[in-house]
């Protein structure tokens, strides 16, 4: 799928948003069925959030905030793209939000791990 | 020795030398598949070249287009090793792997014979982009003058050099997913004439091309700015496009 004439950094910049976001649509459902728990009482919200202890569940962590981040970097770059003034450094902007969610990411692991 | 007009020589008693292994889309319609010729190596050799060759040398009845053989007149623009690229401005060496390559017809555009794409739906475009010049003064009116330096020129010369390849077009695929949209260079040429001062067509160019298939629905892949042979900037001009639309619909203009 990805070759030829998809072979390019900002087409693999279009593919990791879209991506990001598809992945972030499927967390979504989860995300609300675990804050409904709280509606019961917060016992059995906390006692769900133990999993958070987890590292296989940390790291699981890590992957949204990376997808979350780099989502947002690569929304703020498409409006900047289409609401600004055009810049040729569309490849070195695509680079940076990858690398500020990445940045982001490993900065949650961190301060988790702490 | 004497040169052909295809680059191969006349000299028939030459022993063979390094072959590229050529394998050449062959069909009608949709219905066909890649058949393989073995071409000799040249000095300089474009794939334009090697496509001449088997057809003066090998098949006479492959059918392909081609004109001016120097990058101004757009026609000979072929998928290669599944890039759209200008094959009389593409080295044969630069896109040769392990002795081999891959001549197709450009996406996105129904195939007549062999690699002649049907281009009629790309022109189609233009026009419901509404790509024509109105102009308001009759020929007997003085020639209105453009000042060089004025914004909206420069915007316009920015884009006024397509030449017509559709390159952008197959590389799109926002084209493949939904065959409608109008197309980066369709766009491109509705921007340059959003910016010419003396057009009295823009209302309407801008409702044509922000309608249903028109900018809106541009992903910026930018592989349209990618693979422009001419190095024009479709993507900032679709962009361009849509913050136009965006003003007038605040300001009620549309």
């Amino acid at each position: 799928m990805i070759g030829g004439h998809r072979n390019h950094p900002l087409w693999l910049a279009f593919a990791l948003h879209r991506v990001s976001g598809l992945l972030l649509s499927l967390f979504l459902p989860a995300h609300f069925l675990v804050l409904g728990l709280a509606i019961d009482g917060a016992e059995d919200l906390d006692g769900f959030l133990v999993l958070t202890e987890n590292p296989v569940v940390k790291l699981a962590e890590f992957g949204l905030v990376f997808l979350l981040a780099v989502h947002m970097f690569g929304g703020l770059r498409l409006l900047a793209l289409e609401f600004l003034a055009w810049s040729p450094r569309q490849k070195t902007y695509a680079a940076a939000s990858l690398a500020g969610g990445f940045f982001i990411a490993c900065g949650f692991l961190l301060s988790a791990g702490a | 020795m004497v040169s052909g007009p295809d680059g191969s020589n006349s000299d028939t008693h030459e022993p063979p030398g390094e072959m590229i292994a050529v394998s050449l889309w062959r069909g009608q319609g949709s219905s066909g598949g890649l058949v393989r010729y073995d071409v000799p190596v040249r000095d300089n050799q474009t794939i334009l070249d090697i496509v001449t060759h088997i057809q003066r040398n090998i098949d006479s009845t492959l059918s392909y287009r081609f004109a001016c053989r120097v990058g101004m007149c757009g026609s000979c623009a072929m998928t290669v090793n599944g890039v759209p690229r200008w094959t009389c401005r593409t080295h044969a060496g630069q896109f040769t792997k392990n002795g081999r390559l891959t001549v197709e017809p450009l996406r996105n555009m129904p195939i007549i014979k062999d690699l002649v794409a049907d281009m009629a739906p790309f022109f189609d475009k233009w026009q419901k982009a509404e790509g024509r010049f109105q102009g308001k003064d009759s020929r007997t009116d003085d020639v209105e003058p453009v000042r060089p330096d004025s914004p909206e020129r420069k915007t316009a010369d920015a884009g006024i050099e397509c030449i017509n390849c559709a390159i952008c077009y197959a590389a799109c695929d926002v084209v493949a997913w939904n065959p409608d949209y109008l197309g980066p260079a369709a766009l491109n040429r509705a921007w340059t004439l959003m910016n010419d001062i003396r057009d009295t067509a823009g209302g309407e160019r801008l409702r044509a091309v922000s309608a249903g298939d028109g900018c809106h629905n541009c992903h910026s892949h930018q592989s349209c700015m990618t693979f422009c042979p001419n190095d024009l900037n479709p993507t900032a001009a679709i962009a361009g496009l849509k913050r136009m639309a965006v003003r007038a619909v605040l300001k009620g203009e549309l």
